[in-house]
């Protein structure tokens, strides 16, 4: 099977690199499936899990905001912030989620808080899903 | 010189000590300066690899015309100011602060707003009156993305409503270990972006990238964020230089001590040596006295 090289990185370093055999994303139109040999398209991506498919095995990352690039020969992703399910800290996360939830109960539906805290909301709850991953494995 | 031995010992021993906490924190900023290096280093990538995708976006699809890549006429500018939050790092603060005054000087209030990264450059223009309309103070040595991005995200937002038509970064360039050059960047609009828009004929790229949604919203999505990430390089860079600026005046402090340390010996044995001296013609002359 072709592999293609991905690349994920942030702003603050480079958070993973491996070679793939298939790659699913969720994107700005909905999940889309990458392997070697894909078309150049540029997509946003949502707060979401990636996921790679390796011959060393299967690999998920937690990924906010962000964008996949995939050129002929690579595959990019650049991310707000990205994390693999072991750098996860679930007691973080499980805060954020409670501090989350109270302020988009509290705040009214449409002002600017409401929409932080409802992204705030679904990063916190991205982490605990991809946490629970390495957990399960 | 008629000090006496007392008072110069106690004033050595002061030296001494303000020449070891400068020691330490010369060599603590050496330690910083490495890390602050390497993160400089690591965020390398993910400011390239936008500025490639969005110049491959804007030369192809013809969206050039985006808000956020227009020129506007000047009416009121944005500054960022990156400063630090603790001083003792040489002329660190004081050339930001005059590179900023210069920019404005001959401005009045309303044409002009700063946005003050750290508390030496807030202390500075709030006590002298200047329209301060953001600040961040109290940042960590080793920065995260999170911690602008608050301020950031203000800045780009003030600029797409309109608030500002042109945005400016004033912060320090690292050049090495004891060359921080003041520099005064445009980041909005964002021109030139990937440097090649016009060399490009249009249509030619546009099949290079195919873009989901669209290539507007890859856009919308993507210019914001180029924006906040070029603040937080310059971030890294400021403290990168920071630390430069420290390790190089606490150096100097340290010689200077010794310098002082130095002078202070030989004054210190030279009364102590005419005490000596003073001494031993007591001496001799009493003796001299009885002898007779």
């Amino acid at each position: 099977m072709r592999k293609m090289p991905i690349e994920i990185v942030t702003p603050e370093r480079k958070v993973y690199e491996n070679e793939a055999n298939l790659i699913i994303a969720r994107g700005g139109d909905g999940d889309i499936g990458i392997m070697a040999g894909h078309s150049p398209v540029v997509t946003t991506l949502k707060i979401s899990a990636l996921r790679v498919k390796t011959d060393g095995g299967d690999h998920t990352i937690a990924v906010s905001g962000g964008f996949l690039e995939v050129k002929p020969d690579k595959v990019t992703v650049l991310a707000e912030s990205a994390e693999l399910p072991e750098e996860i800290d679930v007691d973080r996360a499980s805060r954020a989620k409670e501090r989350a939830e109270r302020r988009v109960k509290d705040s009214k539906s449409g002002d600017i808080d409401a929409r932080r805290a409802e992204l705030a909301l679904s990063r916190a709850l991205n982490r605990l899903e991809v946490a629970k991953i390495k957990t399960g494995r | 010189m008629a000090q006496n031995t007392r008072d110069i010992r106690r004033r050595i021993k002061s030296v001494k000590n303000t020449q070891q906490i400068t020691k330490a924190m010369k060599m603590v900023a050496a330690a910083k300066l490495r890390r602050a290096q390497e993160r400089v280093e690591q965020a390398r990538p993910y400011a390239g690899k936008m500025e490639e995708v969005i110049g491959s976006i804007a030369s192809g699809s013809g969206s050039a015309n985006h808000p956020m890549l227009v020129k506007r006429p000047v009416k009121k500018t944005g500054y960022v100011v990156l400063t630090t939050d603790r001083g003792l790092a040489g002329s660190f603060n004081a050339q930001i602060i005059r590179t900023v005054l210069n920019e404005v000087r001959g401005k009045s209030h309303n044409e002009y707003a700063l946005f003050i990264v750290g508390r030496k450059g807030r202390d500075f223009f709030q006590r002298r009156g200047y329209p301060i309309v953001g600040e961040t103070t109290g940042l960590s040595d080793s920065p995260t993305f999170a911690d602008i991005k608050s301020i950031a995200n203000d800045v780009v937002k003030l600029f797409q409503d309109g608030v500002y038509d042109e945005v400016i970064l004033v912060y320090n360039q690292f050049i090495n270990a004891i060359t921080q050059v003041p520099v005064t960047r445009k980041l909005l609009p964002l021109e030139d972006v990937g440097g090649k828009q016009e060399t490009v004929q249009p249509g030619v790229h546009t099949s290079k990238y195919e873009y989901e949604p669209s290539a507007e919203a890859v856009l919308d999505n993507l210019l914001p964020k180029y924006a906040e990430t070029l603040i937080f390089s310059a971030l890294l860079e400021s403290k990168a230089s920071e630390f430069g600026a420290k390790m190089t005046s606490m150096g100097a402090a340290t010689d200077n001590a010794s310098k002082m340390i130095g002078t202070l010996t030989l004054v210190l044995n030279r009364a102590r040596q005419a005490a000596i001296t003073t001494q031993i013609m007591e001496i001799v002359g009493g003796a001299e006295a009885q002898n007779q």
